[in-house]
């Protein structure tokens, strides 16, 4: 038996976030006294490959096919069901994000395994194999325990703090015979984009609220988001008057962020809104309203007007850079 | 052309989850229930305009509940749909519970099935890819855009790092999220009329659960908010820097 995690990369890069499934893999292989296996998929170097050794994996199986470098959910699948047979695997991870969700589901129904989607903790093997989750949108975390003997775990990314070791893998081919269906799905066209910083991966969002007044001061949080590599989001008022596109809506009904830092400028901080930004390691509230309810889930606060502060602070940041 | 449309019932946003019984079971005393805005805005509106503009000759909904979500039902049955299903059933694991629609949906043979791109209530978003595989169909995640004519839909839909518009047969599975279509406000019409659509009740497969939620836990309370004066924003960075360790 072993345990298998999925790896994702952009364009023969591993993801940083894979990384942190790689070494939550290891980690749980080491708890069940077994080892760990990393599959990837499509087009990479062995050169990229060797790096996951060094998160704790022993082996990497590499299925080198071309039409993997974009997610076809049931090719995935179809590989990661060969790399499992071949490993004997009772754990299978990838990441609960768009790519896992597609697919880790569907090894589940082939396994009949249960599966717990947006791990935050190693299971708990002493209470038999349970895993702690955020539900209600982070309002609450659940104890889920899989009762399967095949076990299935999307992992939420920037749950576990990354730390490279020495270790080294044997990288292997794996060829998959895939079926007629795996590529049934056809794609019309791609549209990346590049040079952003994609906001559920960030590091370091800054939102805006109504307290912004409109999307012409827009300028003002791009610039501090631009100074601290950030990534920029909004409350839904915003989005849903179109003053900012509505993928970059946080909130239970919006995306859920879990960044290092999270700055809400101008956002009084709705019950929903918390329910998608209180993964957030620390919160920053910027707000002209001191009875503001963001205050009491904040770490640090401000009160003053957000258009005097956001330069400020912006100018901060950048004096703070330069004396680094 | 027949739609399944599958519907969750999940507390009001603006709910104060409470817990009980040692932390084993969330309170849903007093808790007001509301359709999975996902469900709702985008699944369910997107397969009643697909109906309208004649490409969809049924739209079903279907949902996995015991009696006390039909007031929830009948929400969703008053801004549309033929008939709705309730699989008499209380579920929250997810392979138990795409099982059981999965079950159903195969008895009618439906051409596509739309769902929310999550529950607002378990955060799985995975219901939906298990029906798909349960049916052997292809699936198209946290969708746009859906357009569809007899055999195939064209879906655009957000993937890692951009968003991609694809090509699928049907039969297929999509779900749905904003810009799929717009959120509607059931008429008094439409209210009328839900009360006397046909809701079956359906006896679940059998089907084993392969998980379960054994207990439950609040966040951890902030230890309280410092605050810094708006003309020393050094400070703050300061902070975030040495103490935070955030930057």
């Amino acid at each position: 038996m072993s345990v298998l995690v999925l790896v994702e990369h952009t364009g023969g890069i591993i993801k940083k976030k894979s990384f942190e499934a790689v070494q939550y893999a290891a980690e749980i292989a080491k708890k069940a006294s077994t080892t760990a296996t990393a599959l990837v998929l499509g087009t990479i170097a062995d050169s990229e490959l060797e790096n996951l050794g060094t998160y704790g994996v022993q082996k990497v199986l590499h299925v080198a096919d071309e039409r993997l470098n974009e997610l076809h959910a049931r090719a995935y699948t179809s590989a990661l069901i060969a790399a499992g047979q071949k490993e004997d695997s009772k754990i299978i991870i990838a990441l609960h994000d768009i790519n896992g969700k597609a697919v880790l589901p569907r090894i589940a129904v082939k396994l009949k395994a249960g599966l717990v989607a947006g791990a935050l903790s190693y299971p708990d093997l002493e209470k038999g194999f349970v895993i702690k989750k955020a539900v209600f949108s982070g309002k609450a975390f659940a104890f889920v325990n899989i009762t399967s003997d095949v076990k299935v775990i999307t992992l939420m990314a920037n749950s576990f703090q990354l730390n490279q070791g020495s270790g080294k893998a044997t990288i292997e081919k794996l060829d998959v015979a895939f079926g007629d269906k795996d590529f049934g799905i056809k794609v019309k066209s791609i549209d990346k984009v590049t040079g952003e910083v994609s906001l559920a991966d960030a590091e370091l969002v800054v939102s805006g609220g109504r307290g912004m007044k409109g999307p012409e001061n827009w300028g003002l949080i791009e610039d501090l988001a631009h100074e601290l590599g950030a990534a920029t989001a909004c409350s839904r008022p915003v989005a849903d008057a179109g003053w900012r596109p509505h993928h970059e809506h946080v909130g239970q009904t919006g995306g859920t962020v879990r960044p290092n830092l999270y700055i809400a400028v101008g956002i009084s901080g709705a019950i929903q809104h918390l329910a998608g930004v209180n993964g957030s390691k620390i919160i920053v509230v910027i707000n002209k309203d001191p009875e503001a309810p963001f205050f009491k889930a904040a770490n640090y606060g401000v009160v003053g007007d957000a258009m005097e502060i956001l330069p400020k602070l912006t100018e901060a940041v950048k004096k703070f850079k330069q004396h680094k | 052309m027949k739609i399944l449309v599958c519907i969750s019932q999940v507390p009001d946003t603006s709910t104060k989850i409470m817990l009980k019984d040692n932390d084993t079971a969330v309170n849903s005393q007093g808790t007001t229930y509301i359709i999975n805005p996902y469900d709702e805005w985008y699944a369910l509106i997107r397969a009643l305009e697909l109906k309208e503009s004649g490409v969809a000759t049924d739209v079903h909904l279907i949902t996995v509940g015991k009696a006390d979500t039909e007031p929830v039902i009948r929400k969703a049955l008053a801004l549309g749909g033929d008939l709705a299903v309730r699989i008499d059933a209380d579920s929250n694991d997810p392979y138990q519970t795409a099982n059981y629609i999965a079950e159903y949906a195969k008895t009618v043979g439906y051409d596509l099935v739309l769902c929310g791109k999550e529950s607002i209530d378990y955060n799985n978003g995975t219901v939906g890819v298990m029906i798909a595989e349960l049916l052997d169909a292809d699936y198209i995640g946290f969708a746009t855009k859906i357009e569809v004519d007899a055999s195939a839909a064209t879906v655009t839909r957000e993937i890692e790092g951009g968003e991609e518009t694809d090509v699928v047969n049907l039969p297929a599975v999509i779900s749905c999220q904003k810009g799929v279509a717009e959120a509607r406000i059931p008429n008094m019409r439409g209210i009328m009329a839900a009360r006397t659509k046909p809701l079956n009740v359906v006896t679940p497969a059998e089907v084993t659960a392969v998980t379960a939620i054994l207990s439950y836990e609040m966040p951890p309370a902030k230890a309280g908010v410092r605050m810094v004066s708006p003309d020393n924003m050094d400070e703050l960075v300061e902070l975030l820097h040495t103490e935070a360790k955030v930057i």
